[in-house]
């Protein structure tokens, strides 16, 4: 192995791997967010669909849509060979143990949330992504564009989608919770006078990240 | 046998340096042929070994515990002196050396004292350049404190836990050696036999605590760095696993063990609090600079305030006695460890104890609180405040504390030269393990010192003048002399394992505990001392007979472990009485009630008894022969330590 | 006064201890009552008693490792109710007292658990490889002597006191006891940090901190979540502050060292 490999293969690199994948997926969350917002405009969903149309063929987001699919891969892949590491660390479990007296549950379950969320993402991608992607919708009449809103009420109209959706979040709310502080900590990045803005940024950032992107499916249950 | 101090001629300061020069070398590319054994990983024992290995010599090193940082140096808390003179307070060289040749109350060598303090210097440069992160002043450079009553503000810490960081600079550069191939360490590995050929020192035997396999190791020296024997006592503040085993085989394998009989007892303990207890803890002498010491002035009131009738602060301010404030003006409650030790007991004895047990005194912060405030105290006791509620449940800034003194430290130990060698020419002894620096009794902050000096700066030059002389051949293990002395240790175990009788090991170390306190511990007297011989070897006796031991030797046994070091301390105890009740003068660490001053002030006999006491082993029971190192004084004047 | 109450109400109390022949041997939670324990006693002189109980009855005692019991040595190391060093914070085992405990409660207590530390017998474990990532670099490569006058390089008071702060570790391996993952990065970092800090130690920070990360890795320790159970935990009040002091050291090291 060269010092490259090895330096991300050590422990502490896989972690960094780990976190810098993590804040570029926080920034898609970031940009994902603000377009579904469009989905709240009321005009039938016609500003939503020329958005997707244009995620869905312009060549930039073509290739950033590349780097997005690595930059999970290499997030869940780390996160498997460690937890697996992890596990063979401790063979033997302890037959009495309070981990709840020394640090959060969301701390100790990113493994279990990150997979909620990874269940939540193939089925996220199979409704909306698959079809919007690579063929399946209905165009919109009259325009050259496909009609990924109406699919969007669709589905949003069935409450076991609705559920899916809304506890998913919570789990991504809790997976950043832990996550986007995390991140920072584990580049290194740690200063008196910065850390605690981090922190309370990141639980504030998670928290409205996924409240914006659980309110739509229950806007679309409750008032569409 | 005539004892021979290998001093040095010359003129006091210039011994040293002279002696360096004179000293033979072993030429660099011929050090990797000698092997050279070092038992116990403390302060001396790691500085030791890491400093040969680094000179490129053979080294294993042993300790029974699990790593080589956990030897009870690392418990240390007060600080290291050395003559730097940072302060500019007027400190030199000759004043340390001054200082410890008083408080140990003329009973050292000069020769050896002077060279501790000439090389105390370089101990702070070395523990810093290892990344020792001593105390500094806001300008970056160190800070000192005065301590134990010194004059001088000498004493270089780190915080409260000077001597871990100590430790921890020496076990950092014990790894660097062990990292480099040359030293091989062996944890969890006691040392249970001397092995001598042709008069030499050649190896030892021990056992792999994991394991119980005997196993031997050959070298060309031997240096034994295994700290005191307080735990004679039972209750000290020495760690659980302390022991005197290896020294104490060494004496029976025909080394001398000096003064045994110096104990020092540390005024500011945690007092007992049950039949429980298993150690006693150390609160910082450094409390004393702020703390008054006190009791009821009457037995009536103090026997109120036990039964729980009068609280404490029903006592009004002229009901209270601070004796050491009334009997010794000039230094106050800072007088040394050995004075403020005698006088709590005296008090005690009075009747005027505190405490369930009437076995304590009062240490008071009121008046510093009322006058610095809570968060001034907080700053300079903190940690030590929240250990004693930790360890009581009482808040020590809302009610005195109560202290009471106890073992702390064994100034005796095996004899040896200025060269630091034992008379078993190649058995080296360092640190707390030998006797050399501190004479009857040690001042607050020398032991770190000493360690240190003992294995950084002085055996790294006097090892290689023995071993230059000696031949490069190495002594095979199944040498018959190693092959009888594993038979031996493994006969002592089978014993051991084999009486199968109803008291426990800790239950006989109890009750020595018990006779030497009683009779050996902070005032003695003849009658006394004779008394516990009797008692001693009539324990010895039914330990020998009654002593409960389960399992077997291929395991990790900790019932046989300690069988092993309790049957030692069952034999060293009888020696410490035996040097007691010789020694008819007080001095130090050693109070003999028939020797004292109208105001119950140690009284030495400088006509008869300054002198080195060195015991020789002539069998168990037998009574040991001694040895007389006459102690000469050419360059201090001998006067009764007075602190009033 | 509580420290000395003879008439403190003594107590009953239930454990349930691992006990363990040997490495090889598996071994099991065994239930042992224990009586008259006065709330003064320490964690471990209860076990005392107890083990008495035990050889007076012929059986073997429970082993536990423990030495100074004043806190510093860092040998002691139980989990005590499912807790490193057991339910009071800032706290070892040694240090521990009964009356923290309530009359008839049953205790749990195991041993660490880490596949670096292999259990040596009941609740005695194997903490060599601790001492194998402090042989790999936890240094400063200086021979006895020939060194510069200690004040001849000034050190900040802050900069001191918080190389003095990551100093303390006592070396116990609550660390690793406390961690889901049982990672050693608190352990590591600590001398990683006090030695960083310090300007004596800047000479070989950047292969420090390779070699003891590499060494750590190859001892099976778990990576570091961040979780914080391990500064918790910590006896000594050791701060996550010199695990992310480790990350920066460790990018800084590989992305400028020659180390191929």
């Amino acid at each position: 192995m060269n010092w490259f490999t090895k330096t991300f293969s050590s422990t502490v690199g896989r972690k960094i791997v780990m976190s810098v994948t993590g804040l570029f997926l926080c920034s898609f969350l970031v940009v994902h967010l603000i377009g579904n917002l469009q989905l709240f405009r009321n005009d039938g969903g016609e500003a939503f669909n020329i958005y997707s149309d244009f995620m869905a063929h312009n060549g930039i987001i073509r290739f950033m849509e590349i780097i997005l699919v690595l930059g999970f891969l290499f997030h869940i892949y780390d996160a498997l060979v460690l937890t697996r590491r992890n596990k063979a660390a401790r063979p033997v479990a302890y037959a009495n143990s309070h981990p709840e007296e020394n640090s959060s549950w969301a701390s100790r379950n990113m493994g279990l949330l990150g997979t909620v969320i990874l269940v939540f993402l193939i089925v996220h991608l199979w409704n909306f992504f698959v079809p919007a992607r690579f063929g399946g919708l209905e165009a919109v009449p009259d325009k050259d564009y496909d009609n990924l809103y109406s699919e969007i009420v669709l589905a949003f109209k069935n409450p076991i989608y609705v559920a899916i959706y809304v506890i998913s979040m919570v789990a991504l709310a809790y997976h950043l919770i832990h996550g986007f502080q995390s991140a920072f900590q584990t580049l290194g990045l740690d200063h008196k006078k910065y850390t605690p803005f981090i922190q309370k940024f990141g639980v504030a950032f998670s928290i409205l990240i996924c409240l914006g992107f659980a309110s739509i499916p229950l806007y679309f249950f409750f008032f569409v | 046998m005539i004892l021979d101090s290998k001093i040095p001629e010359g003129a006091l300061a210039e011994k040293w340096d002279k002696h360096k020069f004179n000293v033979k070398l072993v030429n660099p590319a011929n050090k990797r042929k000698y092997d050279i054994i070092v038992v116990g990983t403390g302060l001396a024992g790691a500085s030791a070994a890491a400093s040969f290995g680094e000179l490129g010599y053979n080294v294993k090193a042993f300790c029974f515990q699990d790593s080589p940082r956990r030897a009870h140096s690392i418990a240390a808390q007060g600080g290291i002196n050395a003559a730097k003179n940072y302060q500019n307070d007027g400190d030199s060289i000759f004043r340390l050396f001054y200082d410890t040749i008083k408080g140990g109350d003329y009973r050292a060598r000069e020769a050896n004292v002077y060279r501790l303090a000439q090389v105390s210097v370089d101990i702070i440069d070395q523990c810093v350049a290892q990344g020792v992160p001593f105390a500094r002043e806001y300008g970056g450079l160190l800070a000192n404190r005065s301590f134990g009553g010194a004059q001088v503000s000498r004493t270089f810490y780190a915080r409260g836990q000077t001597g871990q960081q100590l430790l921890l600079g020496a076990y950092s550069a014990l790894n660097r050696q062990i990292a480099y191939g040359k030293v091989k360490m062996y944890p969890r590995t006691e040392m249970l036999d001397l092995v001598m050929v042709d008069g030499k020192a050649r190896g030892i035997v021990v056992r792999n605590l994991i394991t119980g396999k005997i196993e031997s190791h050959s070298a060309h020296a031997v240096v034994l760095a295994t700290g005191g024997y307080g735990n004679v006592f039972y209750l000290s503040t020495n760690a659980m696993g302390s022991n005197a085993t290896a020294a104490w085989r060494a004496y029976k394998k025909g080394a001398l063990f000096a003064n045994p009989c110096y104990t020092q007892i540390h005024p500011t303990c945690i007092p007992v609090s049950g039949d429980y207890q298993s150690k006693l803890t150390l609160m910082s002498e450094s409390l004393r600079n702020d703390g008054r010491v006190w009791v009821p002035k009457t037995k009536e009131t103090a026997e109120k305030l036990r039964r729980g009738e009068i609280k404490i602060n029903d006592i009004a301010e002229q009901d209270r006695d601070y004796y050491l404030e009334r009997k010794y003006p000039a230094f106050g409650n800072l007088v040394p460890r050995d004075v403020a030790s005698r006088n709590a007991k005296l008090v005690c004895d009075e009747g005027r104890g505190v405490g369930a047990s009437g076995l304590a005194v009062f240490l008071d912060f009121a008046d510093a609180i009322r006058r610095e405030g809570q968060p001034a105290i907080a700053a300079k006791y903190g940690n030590l405040f929240d250990m004693y509620e930790k360890i009581t449940d009482e808040n020590p800034y809302e009610q005195p504390m109560r202290i009471y003194p106890a073992v702390h430290y064994t100034m005796g130990g095996l004899w040896v030269d200025y060269n630091l060698m034992t008379n078993i020419p190649g058995l080296y002894a360092a640190g707390e393990a030998n006797f050399s620096d501190h004479g009857a009794n040690r001042l607050g902050a020398s032991a770190l010192m000493q360690g240190l000096a003992d294995g950084y700066f002085v055996l790294p030059y006097t090892i290689g003048d023995y071993l230059a002389k000696m031949p490069y051949d190495k002594v095979a293990v199944d040498h018959p002399a190693f092959k009888e002395a594993e038979q031996n240790v493994v006969d002592i175990n089978n014993r051991l394992l084999s009486i199968n009788g109803n008291r426990t090991v800790d239950d006989f170390h109890k009750a020595l505990g018990h006779i030497m306190w009683e009779y050996c511990g902070m005032a003695r007297n003849a009658e006394g001392l004779q008394f516990a011989k009797q008692e001693i070897r009539k324990l010895r006796d039914e330990f020998w007979r009654d002593v409960k031991v389960v399992g077997v030797n291929e395991e990790l046994n900790i019932t046989l472990e300690k069988a092993n070091r309790v049957a030692d301390f069952l034999e060293l105890g009888e020696l410490m009485v035996e040097d007691a009740l010789h020694r008819n003068e007080s001095c130090g660490g050693h109070f003999r009630e028939e020797y004292q001053t109208p105001e119950n002030e140690a009284l030495r006999d400088d006509e008869n008894f300054a002198y080195v006491a060195a015991w020789e082993f002539t069998g168990v029971g037998n009574d040991p022969v001694l040895h007389k190192e006459d102690l000469k004084f050419e360059n201090v004047k001998l006067t009764q330590r007075s602190y009033k | 006064m509580a420290g000395s109450n003879p008439n403190a109400k003594l107590m009953d109390l239930t454990l349930k201890v691992w006990r363990q022949k040997d490495k090889n041997s598996p071994g099991q939670m065994v239930t042992y009552p224990v009586k008259g324990i006065s709330p003064d006693m320490s964690f471990l002189e209860m076990m005392d008693v107890l083990n008495e109980d035990l050889l007076r009855k012929g059986e073997d005692p429970i082993a536990f490792d423990h030495d100074c019991r004043e806190g510093i040595c860092g040998m002691c190391s139980l989990y005590i109710n499912g807790r490193p060093h057991g339910p009071e914070r800032g706290t070892t085992t040694c240090q521990l007292h009964m009356r923290h405990f309530k009359d008839g409660d049953t205790i749990t207590v195991e041993p660490w658990r880490a596949a670096a530390f292999p259990v040596h017998k009941d609740l005695v474990v194997d903490r060599s490889a601790f001492e194998r990532i402090q042989q790999a670099g936890g240094y400063i490569s200086v021979n006895t002597g020939g060194v510069p006058d200690a004040n001849a390089i000034p050190i900040p008071k802050s900069i001191a006191d918080k190389a003095f702060d990551a100093a303390t570790c006592i070396g116990c391996g609550a660390c690793v006891a406390a961690c889901k993952n049982a990672s050693a990065m608190l352990f590591v970092s600590a001398k990683v940090s006090q030695l960083a800090l310090l300007p004596q130690g800047k000479a070989e920070r950047k292969t420090r901190v390779e070699n003891m990360v590499a060494q750590m890795d190859i001892e099976g320790f778990g990576a570091c979540s961040n979780t914080g159970a391990c500064a918790a935990e910590c006896p000594v009040g050791i701060s996550m502050e010199n695990i992310n002091m480790l990350r920066s050291e460790y990018l800084y090291a590989k992305a400028t060292s020659e180390n191929i």
